[in-house]
């Protein structure tokens, strides 16, 4: 996991070594002063020799110097370090997901995805920045601070030795069950979230159903939970702090003590007892920092470990090594496919698929809810591959191709479309980012788009909002499918892409096809028998297999299926969507 | 066509009035806790107070204690030992009372956060649907994460460390001023120096640190949108632009993060180092005044001295640092503010939903569930007590209404629905169909008009029992994590699980239910992401149908359901409602056949109205739909 993320620092690696380094001059600096400050108050002051006071003075004057650049140095290139890691490691992250298969795409939420991206890297971020401004920088001032103890008085020194033993088991004890705790308090922090994610969206659920004071208690009960988790991990933090000023006072009493013997058998003077009690602060102080960073570091490798999740899964569909950039034609063929989700589950949810396709033809899907239409015509484009058998397009099999030129072939319009905030036309060059305005207009007239978009005051520049909730349903299927056509695809899928619109808009739609693109090769899931009754060939689901392939003249009198679908829509005819709605 | 409802308020704007935010959030703190915040700031004085006495103890160790030793034949320790003893006393009492301190706070500043999320949560509930229809979600969204967040900061470091701080200060300047005027004015200066540099870099840094929130907060949305779409992006091969995209926010992020950090990262060194500076000054200048014997200045005096000197720079030091999650605290308090502020749902209704049986063909108000509702009117001039059984009537008399006052979306709707009716209403995209059922629920209110319930204007009604009589099932489905039984169950919380199956069963949904991994209790998650849009619905239907409601109102339901299937949910579902009012909005013209009146809505208006029949013979819009001829 360490591994994964190191790998990122890449960029802000001399920020990195530069850091600690910096701040090593800083603590060396601060060591020397207080021990100038000892020399002045026992060369100087006591013998009177104003000479030798200022000069350790500017002595002093110049390493506060050299500590403030170090500090500032150090504090700009841990800033810079830190941040850059952080950026580096967001890049990595969204560059991975976009490698992405459909399959590894379920497999994340999007709100997972997003607090990985942005809190999880803020705690890395944090935790970086103090690893590199602390983590060489307290020990190595613990190590200054003692040596210059002993050199003083070795015999006095060894109080502290004492007392740093002491804290660090008792900091060891105390902490140890700290980042457990913060684990804890991170999982129930993010269902909290969650929950509140659910009911900001499902509002209308909760009061359709007057269920306010249900939510709210339910809430309650989830933020008590996490009051007390939290109570209980932060609890053994606040001990951290009486029990250093608890050290610290021991260690100045006994040093009072022990000094004041030695300095009146004449072992030690006043200026070094001063001297002493001054590197109290600075070694106890290093021992706390140690002990924050520890702290810090073990509550932020639950995001490193969701961070290096994301980095290192890697996508279940993968260029073929010598891959086939030309796709000949828009055929497709189905041999002996199956399908599943999972390799666990036992039901597959294709089962022996045998299907051929000619180029140019129009195929009509329809079935069940759940009888696996999408699931079928995911395969073409290569969005998730067969468990078994073979899918061809262009009569090859789809996993020869390079992943981009075959979807730039094979055009599917989803089921659940979306489109991105930005303009009309910036949606639009999604499918073709070099198409001209005429092209993208000459495309939403096939889809019937044109009308309508023409009728909002900033035509093609009307700003789409963030899930283009400012357009209707149905607008928003007609956009989605002018996208799909601006790439000019051999074959071109329709995943109920026109449940929103109406009847005849929906025969003009198909018609322009017919007309305007017959050699690329359509494919119609619906529910509506209108939407595919004047298809080459239609094909009924059922359950994940293949019911029937035929004409609407032939299953109409041979499938059972088909026919009950077909009576239940002909009794009444079509829907309600006027023609041009706006 | 940038909708100005949906401005992007939320991150990093300026406080506008920082001193009433921070003293709101003050009393929010102090309201609940007001005994705990006595003792802690009782302890923070003990813990101060000791702490002076402990570097007091130190000035007075060498001039008074080891001096007068140095040189004597039997040097007497005893005072020594005493004055050892004594100190040790404040210490362990500075000890302890930070302990009492820092515990007592980790109650406080939890409890507070815990309550303020209740307080947003039981609030945001209230909220008038507009609210949510208005506001960005991830925007409420943040409020919970990060602007409750940077209170914890605040509330469990910044305000003990600020008065503890302030006290030190305080009495540090006040020994410092016992033991030598000249030095303490010669300290007071450089520290004048530190502040205004600290105050300057720290709002350099605090600017950069609202930047980085907004950064973040775009960035975020961004990450969002494209996770969201992040199918369509596969599809489009659109990854390479989105990388680009996405670098350029990335790198402003970091800009402004580097910046942030680094502003706030030099305030520690450059305070350091001019409290370096600050004893060095002092030691020379006092070095000379104790030679010179000036005042009865001593050597003593001067090494206590300067250990104030280092004390009155550490205090200065910790509330610089704390500056910078005063500023963000300060700006996350504001916008929680905006929420709590933001005005609840009203409702003056008195009129109450009860349940009722028939005793001698009189209205009687019974607890337990009859099947049999009752509206029970209290009447507020005479106190007398009216009820009036649920039938399922309703009346819309010329309603106008619109989102927005200057844009009107329906336009004088004439409606009435009798008991047991089943009412239809057809009619293109935009037409005003959802918005018709969004006022019978109040979910938002009509400009003008009236909206007769049973005969009682629903502004009457409470709006807790308006909505209990009416079972709905939305356009958009919506489901909570948990398992498929709760899920269900949300429409009556007390059903048992043979009532949940049988509203499964009337779904049609058992089958796939049951086809589950873990059946009835596999727990769903994310909105139920795995299930199809079609098993999504029927698992709203059985949620629906388990409330058993008194009216039902099937915002296009079974939109996604195949033709087949929704015959058989259809059939269930006129059983259950047989005898009661059903609204029913959909496409499908199988959907709204059998209904007992359709309303054919355009732009806002009805313009036909009657049974299939009627309206085919009619030969208008629906005749038109329907053949697909144009007449």
């Amino acid at each position: 996991m360490i591994k994964t993320l190191a790998k990122h620092i890449k960029g802000f690696i001399k920020e990195s070594l530069l850091t600690p380094l910096f701040m090593i001059l800083e603590v060396i600096m601060e060591t020397l002063i207080p021990l100038l400050m000892a020399s002045m108050i026992d060369e100087g002051i006591n013998k009177g020799d104003m000479n030798h006071i200022i000069t350790t003075g500017l002595w002093m004057g110049l390493c506060a110097l050299i500590g403030l650049f170090a500090g500032i140095m150090g504090g700009l290139y841990g800033a810079k370090a830190s941040a850059g890691f952080a950026k580096n490691l967001r890049l990595a992250m969204f560059e991975n997901i976009q490698t992405f298969s459909f399959a590894n795409i379920d497999k994340y939420s999007t709100a997972g995805l997003v607090t990985r991206m942005t809190t999880d890297v803020t705690n890395v971020q944090n935790a970086y920045q103090m690893i590199l401004r602390m983590c060489f920088r307290a020990p190595f001032s613990l190590i200054c601070a003692m040596t210059m103890t002993f050199i003083i008085n070795a015999k006095l020194a060894s109080v502290y030795l004492v007392s740093i033993v002491f804290l660090g088991i008792v900091l060891i004890f105390l902490l140890k069950d700290t980042s457990k705790y913060f684990t804890q308090v991170f999982d129930k922090y993010d269902e909290l979230n969650a929950s509140v994610q659910e009911n900001v969206s499902a509002i209308r659920v909760v009061k359709a159903f007057v269920r306010e004071d249900y939510e709210v208690s339910k809430f309650n009960k989830a933020a008590n939970n996490l009051y007390r988790l939290f109570v209980k991990a932060e609890k053994a933090m606040v001990s951290v702090s009486p029990i250093m000023m608890l050290t610290v006072y021991g260690s100045i009493i006994a040093i009072s003590w022990i000094g004041a013997n030695m300095i009146v058998g004449s072992e030690l003077t006043t200026g070094e007892l001063t001297s002493m009690l001054t590197y109290c602060m600075n070694i106890l102080m290093s021992l706390l920092m140690v002990a924050i960073v520890f702290v810090m570091i073990t509550m932020s490798l639950a995001s490193a470990k969701r961070i290096s999740g994301v980095l290192n899964e890697s996508s279940t569909l993968k260029n073929p090594e010598n891959p086939d950039y030309n796709v000949p034609d828009g055929s497709i063929d189905f041999e002996n496919v199956s399908f599943s989700y999972s390799s666990t589950s036992e039901k597959p949810v294709l089962n022996n698929i045998n299907l051929s396709i000619k180029s140019g033809e129009t195929v009509g899907i329809i079935g069940g809810t759940g009888s696996s239409k999408t699931s079928l015509v995911n395969l073409i484009g290569r969005l998730y591959d067969a468990s078994s058998g073979v899918v061809k397009v262009g009569g090859k099999d789809v996993r020869t191709y390079d992943l981009e030129t075959l979807r730039n072939e094979v055009s599917v319009v989803l089921q659940n479309n979306v489109l991105f905030s930005g303009t009309i036309l910036d949606n639009l060059r999604w499918g073709n980012e070099n198409a001209t305005e005429e092209e993208c207009i000459e495309a939403c007239k096939l889809s019937c788009a044109d009308d309508f978009i023409q009728s909002f005051p900033d035509k093609y520049n009307t700003y789409i909002e963030q899930g283009g909730t400012n357009v209707s349903g149905g607008q928003k299927q007609r956009l989605c499918i002018a996208r799909a056509l601006l790439k000019k695809p051999k074959i071109l899928i329709l995943d109920d892409s026109t449940s929103a619109v109406d009847t005849a808009t929906d025969a003009k739609i198909r018609n322009a096809f017919k007309n305007e693109i017959p050699n690329t090769t359509k494919i119609i899931i619906s529910q509506r028998i209108s939407s595919v009754e004047h298809a080459d060939k239609i094909i009924i689901m059922d359950n994940g297999e293949i019911n029937a392939i035929g004409t609407h003249d032939e299953l109409v009198k041979s499938n059972d299926i088909y026919k009950e679908i077909f009576e239940a829509q002909t009794k009444g005819h079509g829907d309600f969507d006027k023609k041009g709605e706006l | 066509m940038k909708g100005p409802m949906r401005n992007n308020k939320a991150v990093g704007k300026k406080v506008e009035n920082p001193m009433k935010v921070f003293k709101r959030l003050l009393g929010i703190i102090f309201k609940k806790h007001k005994l705990q915040i006595i003792v802690v700031f009782i302890c923070i004085f003990i813990s101060v107070f000791a702490n002076v006495q402990g570097t007091l103890f130190i000035q007075r160790l060498i001039d008074d204690y080891i001096e007068p030793l140095i040189g004597t034949p039997n040097p007497d320790f005893t005072p020594l030992l005493l004055a050892i003893g004594k100190v040790a006393v404040f210490y362990l009492l500075g000890v302890i009372s930070t302990y009492a301190y820092s515990r007592i706070m980790v109650y406080v500043t939890q409890g507070t956060m815990r309550d303020l999320r209740c307080d947003i949560f039981s609030h945001m509930e209230s909220l008038p649907i507009k609210y949510f229809d208005t506001h960005k979600h991830g925007d409420i969204m943040s409020v919970y994460t990060n602007d409750v967040d940077t209170l914890r900061q605040m509330i469990s470091q910044s305000l003990v460390q600020v008065f503890s701080s302030v006290i030190t200060i305080i009495s540090v300047i006040a020994s410092m001023i016992f033991l030598s005027i000249p030095l303490t004015i010669l300290t007071l200066v450089i520290v004048f120096i530190m502040l205004l540099i600290s105050r300057k870099l720290a709002g350099k840094s605090g600017k950069y640190f609202l930047a980085q929130q907004i950064d973040l907060g775009t960035e975020n949305g961004y990450i969002e949108e494209m996770m969201n779409g992040q199918k369509v992006v596969k599809v489009f091969n659109h990854e390479k632009k989105n990388i680009e995209d996405f670098k350029k926010l990335n790198d402003k992020l970091f800009h402004s993060s580097y910046n942030a950090n680094k502003f706030a990262n030099i305030i520690m060194p450059i305070n350091a180092q001019i409290g370096n500076v600050s004893y060095v000054l002092c030691a020379i200048v006092g070095g000379l005044l104790a030679l010179s014997n000036f005042a009865g200045f001593t050597l003593g005096m001067l090494v206590s001295f300067l250990t104030f000197n280092k004390n009155f720079t550490q205090p200065i030091n910790q509330v610089s640092q704390q500056f910078n999650s005063i500023i963000m605290a300060l700006a996350g308090a504001e916008r929680i503010f905006d929420l709590l502020d933001e005005k609840s749902e009203e409702d003056n209704g008195y009129v109450t939903l009860v349940n009722a049986k028939k005793e001698n063909g009189k209205l009687v108000e019974t607890k337990e569930h009859t099947g049999l509702w009752a509206w029970k009117h209290v009447h507020q001039a005479t106190g007398e007590v009216e009820y009036k059984e649920l039938e399922g009537a309703l009346v819309m008399d010329d309603v106008d209404f619109g989102y927005s006052d200057d844009k009107m979306v329906l336009h004088n709707i004439k409606l009435y629905a009798d008991p047991g009716q089943k009412i239809a209403f057809v009619g293109s995209t935009g037409a005003g169909k959802t918005t018709i059922t969004n006022l019978i629920n109040r979910f938002y209110d009509i400009q003008d008009g009236k909206i007769r319930y049973d005969g009682i204007n629903i502004n009457k009604i409470k709006k807790s029992d308006l909505r209990r009589s009416l079972g709905i099932v939305l356009q958009d489905t919506h489901l909570f994590t948990g398992t498929v039984m709760d899920n269900i169950r949300y429409g009556k919380l007390d059903a048992t699980d043979e009532e949940v199956i049988a509203a499964a069963k009337l779904a049609n949904a058992d089958t796939f239910i049951r086809q589950l991994p873990e059946g009835y209790n596999t727990i769903l998650k994310s909105d139920g992401g795995n299930l199809s849009q079609g098993q999504r619905q029927m698992l709203a239907i059985a949620r629906a149908a388990v409330a058993d409601p008194p009216a039902l109102i099937l915002d296009e339901a079974t939109s996604s359901i195949d033709t087949r299937t929704e015959k058989i949910v259809q059939d269930s579902m006129d059983k259950l409602m047989k005898g009661r009012t059903t609204f029913v909005i959909a496409h499908r013209l199988s959907t709204v056949m059998n209904s007992d009146c359709i309303m054919v809505l355009e732009h806002g208006r009805i313009i036909e109205r009657g049974t299939h029949d009627q309206l085919i013979e009619q030969k208008g819009k629906y005749y038109q739909l329907y053949t697909g001829k144009t007449a």
